[in-house]
């Protein structure tokens, strides 16, 4: 078995699978092979389904075989974020108190993957129920950068990231509430798609702030990033938030490159507290979207200060609603021993939550307790209409916007794990984008002198995720990051 | 603005989660923090403003009422921590 087939893309492997060169299970294999080698080190899959991914690549080789496919990416193997319903493969949402659990049923997106022949590798670690920035939320263990083990991948898709980036899978789906798509893929050197909100259905995704998660692809390239896209952009009727559009086609017009379309600059993502290494490769790349023939535009988005408070207040208040679900009487992990009803709920939660996923409960909990909701959550509610304006009105002058995805590199595991404040502020450029629900993209721009990776992020108008791919697609045309060899 | 540890233990239970003494003055701390950072929201004047629920929902989808098959009783009673025949089992409620 070639050790360089787990480097392929997603649409490398297909068309070798296509001219029947590579088999589906010798693909697989490969990437088992691949998790065996680096995962330890790496350590971004809380379970490996082995046994299922084989049997998923023996059907789709027999599709093959029989001159049927699925789909173009059928037989390519993928992991999934653990927030993810798999029908019989436990799902713990990197949480103690989902210990144990096997849903009953697959999230439409698994199913959507499924029906398209790709084989799920297995469940990837993500901060406790997608709340974090670094993966060290996570109950189980922390996930490592395979750019640099002593450093975190990002979060809270940072399995996923990590997984992705390592050549363990060759692509994943991850989710994006605050940016836990695109921060981890900026850190580890992948792509990362959140996609506009209702446009990948939420049905079987365990939720964490309902009007702000959004599933999304992530993979190594551009085109890889829209072909996963295409199989999971569906209206769904499970999801009564899901948007009833057309699936777009991305691949289409993906080569078309940047020429004649204007780019806006937010001037208030360029602020203090950026590291110089992130912003003179920003820099760089706006430079280069200028050689290419667009036009850059200074525009101003004026509430972006407010929008980490106002997403802090909403995120928590959504969160501190939809765990009110783990009581320990359907699912999950029940405390032992209680004494009588509520003492069951209390030290069911208080014993299966972790720091910081308590915390968000407490905030939340308190910004719509009585006599707090006005100040706190409808203020929050008015002032996120108020960021959703800046947008509106940015795009009447630009095509998309481009920024930094994070205000720095990498950072190492443990630096800010005690200061949730300090943590917070990893996601200021990317948490506006949820709060309008705008689709975003990062696309590797670049390294650090110490070869860290570092991402550019592309906002685009509601239902634009072609434009936004095409727009990385020309950046990633120039320099191939994705080829660059990872260290693990 | 600050919280006391009375109003931690308040939000606590009305959370349903039971917290040891050390995480509730180290959340008396943080959350105190937290609420000093978005005190930010103050200086903006939102009175004309509505609010945003969600950002791309126009209004309340409705769909046709068609049965179709639930779960059967016993996957949805698969991964209760306790049953008793095809119900959830719960310590007693009424003496």
């Amino acid at each position: 078995m070639s050790s360089t087939l787990t480097d392929l893309s997603m649409l490398e492997l297909a068309a070798k699978l296509a001219t029947r060169e590579v088999s589906s299970v010798e693909a697989t294999r490969a990437s088992l092979q691949r998790i065996t080698q680096v995962d330890p080190k790496v350590r971004a899959f809380l379970r490996v389904d082995e046994a299922g991914a084989l049997k998923a690549a023996e059907a789709s080789d027999a599709r093959r075989q029989s001159g049927s496919p699925a789909s173009a990416l059928d037989g390519v193997p993928v992991g999934l974020k653990d927030i993810f319903l798999t029908q019989g493969v436990e799902t713990t949402c990197g949480s103690r108190i989902l210990e144990g659990f096997v849903p009953p049923y697959d999230a439409t997106v698994v199913r959507l993957l499924k029906e398209a022949g790709l084989p799920l590798l297995g469940k990837l670690n993500m901060d406790e129920f997608a709340m974090g920035s670094s993966n060290e939320s996570s109950a189980y263990f922390p996930t490592h950068n395979p750019w640099d083990l002593t450093r975190t991948p990002g979060g809270s898709s940072g399995g996923s990231a990590a997984a992705v980036a390592a050549r363990e899978v060759f692509g994943a789906l991850g989710t994006d509430t605050g940016g836990s798509i695109r921060q981890p893929a900026a850190f580890t050197n992948t792509v990362g798609l959140k996609p506009t909100y209702g446009r990948v259905s939420r049905y079987g995704v365990i939720a964490f702030a309902s009007s702000l998660d959004q599933p999304g692809p992530m993979a190594r390239t551009v085109a890889d990033t829209a072909a996963l896209l295409q199989l999971i952009a569906r209206h769904d009727p499970l999801d009564s938030t899901s948007a009833d559009v057309a699936t777009p086609d991305c691949l289409t017009g993906l080569e078309d490159g940047v020429r004649g379309l204007k780019l806006g600059v937010p001037r208030e993502y360029f602020t203090a507290g950026m590291d110089p290494e992130v912003e003179g490769t920003l820099r760089a790349s706006l430079d280069e979207f200028e050689r290419m023939g667009a036009t850059l535009v200074d525009v101003s988005l004026p509430h972006t200060k407010y929008a980490l408070a106002t997403y802090y207040l909403l995120a928590s208040s959504e969160a501190s609603s939809n765990l009110a679900r783990y009581d320990g009487i359907r699912y999950g992990q029940r405390a032992k021993d209680a004494r009588g009803l509520k003492e069951l709920y209390t030290q069911t939660r208080g014993q299966g939550f972790g720091a910081e996923v308590k915390r968000r409960i407490m905030l939340g909990t308190y910004a719509l307790s009585a006599g707090y909701y006005d100040a706190y959550y409808l203020r929050a509610q008015k002032v996120r209409t108020l960021i959703r304006e800046d947008f509106t009105r940015a795009f009447q002058q630009v095509d998309a916007l481009v920024s930094p995805t994070s205000p720095v590199p990498a950072f190492k595991l443990g630096d800010k794990v005690d200061d949730p404040l300090s943590m917070y502020l990893m996601d200021v450029y990317t948490l506006p984008c949820n709060l309008a629900g705008l689709p975003g993209l990062s696309v590797p721009c670049g390294f650090t002198q110490a070869g860290l990776p570092v991402g550019l992020q592309i906002l685009g108008r509601p239902f634009d995720e072609a434009r936004l791919l095409r727009i990385a697609r020309a950046f990633e045309r120039e320099h191939d990051f994705f080829r660059r060899a990872v260290p693990v | 603005m600050a919280l006391t540890l009375e109003q931690v233990r308040h939000v606590a239970t009305l959370a349903r989660l039971s917290l040891t003494p050390q995480e509730e003055s180290r959340y008396a701390t943080q959350l105190s923090q937290v609420l000093e950072a978005v005190a930010e929201l103050e200086a903006l004047d939102v009175g004309q403003v509505e609010p945003t629920s969600h950002a791309t929902l126009a209004s309340s989808l409705l769909r046709e009422d068609v049965m179709r098959p639930s779960l059967p009783p016993e996957a949805g009673l698969a991964n209760a921590p306790a049953k008793v025949g095809t119900a959830f089992a719960v310590p007693k409620i009424l003496e």
